[in-house]
């Protein structure tokens, strides 16, 4: 319970540490807001259009098949703290579970979902 | 009020109002942020529950995989993220009046309920969860099946999404 | 025990018992003590960025076959002390348009989700700062809300080139995870443990000697989360001004900037951890716990050195090329390498140290000579595919 406490405060401080630089680097610049500099960057011109953009539909895909693998890498943890004192048994079952990931990492790969375009 | 019980209060005020914000602001993206202050709360809750293991894949899995693809989803699809009209509609008063007999009705159920002053119950010291988790996903007289079936479970989960999210050509 | 074997706990009991002697509650002169202890800490920590980017600048400087910095102070040692000055007098702006709350929040969590890393981080045997037996997927966790801030970033900025950037440096860092976690496992597999002081504890032969390719694996990967060349596609400086932090002047960029020197040292230190031994020295470190810590930041600037080394060397890959390499190549690969080496390491249990280091190096580098001899065949087939040409000289080319 106490590891966690600490690992609580590590997060109140290493919030605090970014708050206060930032702080006082508010306080400390000028404040002089106008229009132009407050104006998108866009290498130097003129904003053209909206700043949404349609953006490509595989960067969702990428997420989707990050999310699959994310949960299976997670399952495989107790497994791996355990394999040195379970025998061979454990180790096939837990092989058994990779492979049958692979196999569904190669049908995303042959239907294409893994391409860029 | 011990020290944890008051911990505890602040976190659940924290996650409930996370919660409350995320189904009441305006902007999709504030609301898929809000989500992943809740599901922090969670998190912590886990750890306070000594369930130090869930408490770190929650934040891995929830936090950097399912809101993230929220969030892509969001900005994937929506040009304008402003809610459009009002918040409610006509029946709102129907909503409410359900939700408070739902929580009056649990409220007399909990009350019956002694599991609301026993105090968690003390784990003996050199108590691996880890270990233990993973000694019993793959002992054979314990969960090993649902082991399996779980990444049969996730194979089929992505051909579904191959199948749904794939632009035939 | 003196000061000089055990100095955290030294400290501690003479500050508890200054404060419990004020008339302070045993449970709140601890957290007093832990919060003295974490700032401390992070203080010593922002102290050694100041000086990682005065050894980046330096480094670069001498890859690119110039001096760098040489004018403020003695071999510019002030320098950095200048920047921070001036970051920290310039102009808070925010763009207009902007998400104005999102925008302020996103460059604090970037930093903060560096410097919760050092929680875990084994100083030396006892000066630990919290022993987490998950420390392995705490590493993960803290990455994704560093890829959080990134999004939180170029999204708020109301800016074309920030979003794609936010947008590509998002799913290159999530997809890079999977071999990532997948090499975490290999020395959970060898240590029996996700703490990081247990595996530093029962690395008796660096784990880089039995596991070679997972350690070249988790480089890799590790410089794509870290988002620096050759994977920083989103930063690309001539193709997307400055990916997501283009919005982002002063302190605010400061902290990505900063974060992320930091972010590459505290990955040199957990590469060290993982694979090469950490605080352990051939026995130096029960010596004195500070020799411990000494040795401990030498690894981690060897690590920075040889992830700063790839950088200036290497040219950036493109963002579709470096997806395809995760998802056809490093991931099967990475998966591969996990079930041969919890393979072996079953089967070699019983074995002599001699045999059992030497089984699993070989059945490493076997796994990389048929990976790169997979990878070698389909590049040629792909090669023949684009020229169209086979290497025989065919009736057609002779005149």
């Amino acid at each position: 319970m106490s590891q966690w406490i600490y690992i609580g405060l590590f997060f109140i401080v290493g919030l605090l540490i970014p708050v206060g630089a930032i702080a006082v680097a508010w306080i400390l610049g000028p404040k002089k807001p106008n229009p132009i500099k407050q104006s998108t960057y866009e290498c130097g011109i003129e904003t053209v259009g909206d700043s949404w953009v349609q953006f490509k539909a595989q960067y969702y895909i990428f997420a989707l098949v990050f999310l699959v693998f994310d949960v299976e890498t997670v399952f495989l943890f107790p497994w791996a703290v355990k394999l040195g004192q379970l025998g061979l048994y454990a180790v096939v079952e837990g092989i058994i579970f990779i492979l049958i990931l692979i196999a569904g990492l190669v049908y995303t790969w042959r239907k294409g979902m893994l391409e860029w375009a | 009020m011990t020290a944890e019980q008051i911990i505890f209060l602040v976190v659940a005020l924290f996650t409930l109002g996370s919660g409350f914000m995320v189904v009441t602001t305006g902007n999709l993206v504030h609301a898929a942020l809000w989500l992943v202050s809740t599901l922090f709360g969670v998190a912590v809750i886990f750890a306070l529950l000594s369930a130090g293991f869930l408490a770190v894949v929650q934040v891995v899995v929830y936090i950097g995989a399912i809101a993230i693809l929220f969030i892509f989803a969001v900005m994937l699809t929506r040009k304008d993220m402003r809610d459009q009209g009002p918040q409610t509609n006509r029946g709102w008063w129907v909503g409410a009046l359900i939700a408070v007999l739902t929580f009056v009705g649990l409220f007399f159920l909990l009350q019956g309920w002694n599991g609301l002053s026993k105090t968690a119950a003390v784990l003996p010291s050199g108590f691996d969860a880890v270990a233990e988790l993973g000694t019993a996903l793959v002992s054979p007289d314990a969960y090993v099946l649902p082991f399996e079936v779980a990444s049969v479970l996730l194979v089929a989960a992505l051909v579904g999404a191959v199948y749904v999210a794939f632009n035939r050509k | 025990m003196s000061f000089w074997t055990d100095p955290l706990k030294v400290a501690a009991d003479w500050l508890m018992s200054i404060l419990t002697g004020w008339g302070m509650p045993e449970i709140a002169a601890q957290v007093l003590i832990g919060f003295l202890g974490v700032l401390l800490l992070i203080s010593i920590l922002m102290v050694l960025d100041n000086f990682l980017v005065w050894v980046e600048r330096k480094v670069v400087s001498r890859f690119q076959d110039r001096i760098g910095p040489n004018r403020v102070g003695p071999f510019g040692l002030i320098q950095p002390f200048a920047d921070i000055i001036k970051l920290l007098i310039k102009e808070d702006t925010t763009p207009g348009g902007a998400d104005k709350v999102v925008y302020n929040i996103a460059p604090m969590l970037s930093m903060m989700s560096v410097l919760i890393l050092w929680a875990i981080v084994p100083l030396a045997p006892t000066i630990l700062n919290v022993d987490l037996n998950i420390g392995a997927l705490y590493i993960i966790a803290a990455g994704a809300i560093g890829t959080l801030s990134i999004i939180m970033a170029g999204w708020s900025s109301n800016n074309k080139f920030a979003l794609i950037g936010a947008f590509r440096q998002v799913a290159v860092m999530v997809s890079f995870e999977i071999p990532m976690l997948t090499m975490l496992l290999i020395p959970t597999i060898l240590a029996g443990s996700m703490g990081m002081n247990a595996i530093i504890e029962k690395q008796n032969i660096w784990f880089v000697w039995l596991a070679p390719l997972g350690a070249l694996i988790f480089l890799i990967t590790a410089i794509a989360e870290l988002g620096r060349a050759p994977f920083d596609m989103a930063e690309g400086e001539s193709e997307l001004v400055a990916g997501y932090n283009t919005e982002y002047s002063g302190m605010k960029f400061g902290m990505f900037y900063a974060g992320e020197l930091l972010h590459a040292f505290t990955y040199g230190g957990f590469w060290s951890i993982l694979f090469f031994g950490g605080y352990r020295f051939f026995g130096l470190e029960q010596v004195s716990p500070f020799l411990a810590i000494a040795v401990l930041v030498f690894k981690a600037f060897v690590g920075y050195w040889v992830i700063m080394w790839i950088k200036y060397t290497l040219m950036r890959i493109r963002i579709d090329h470096m997806l395809a390499f995760n998802w056809k190549f490093l991931t099967p690969l990475a998966f591969t390498l996990l079930m041969v080496t919890a393979l072996m390491n079953a089967l070699l249990a019983g074995a002599s140290t001699w045999l059992y280091v030497a089984g699993m190096f070989l059945s490493n580098v076997l796994l990389a000579w048929v990976a790169l001899t997979i990878a070698r065949s389909y590049s040629r087939r792909e090669r023949e595919n684009v020229e169209g040409v086979k290497n025989v000289v065919t009736s057609r080319s002779i005149p």
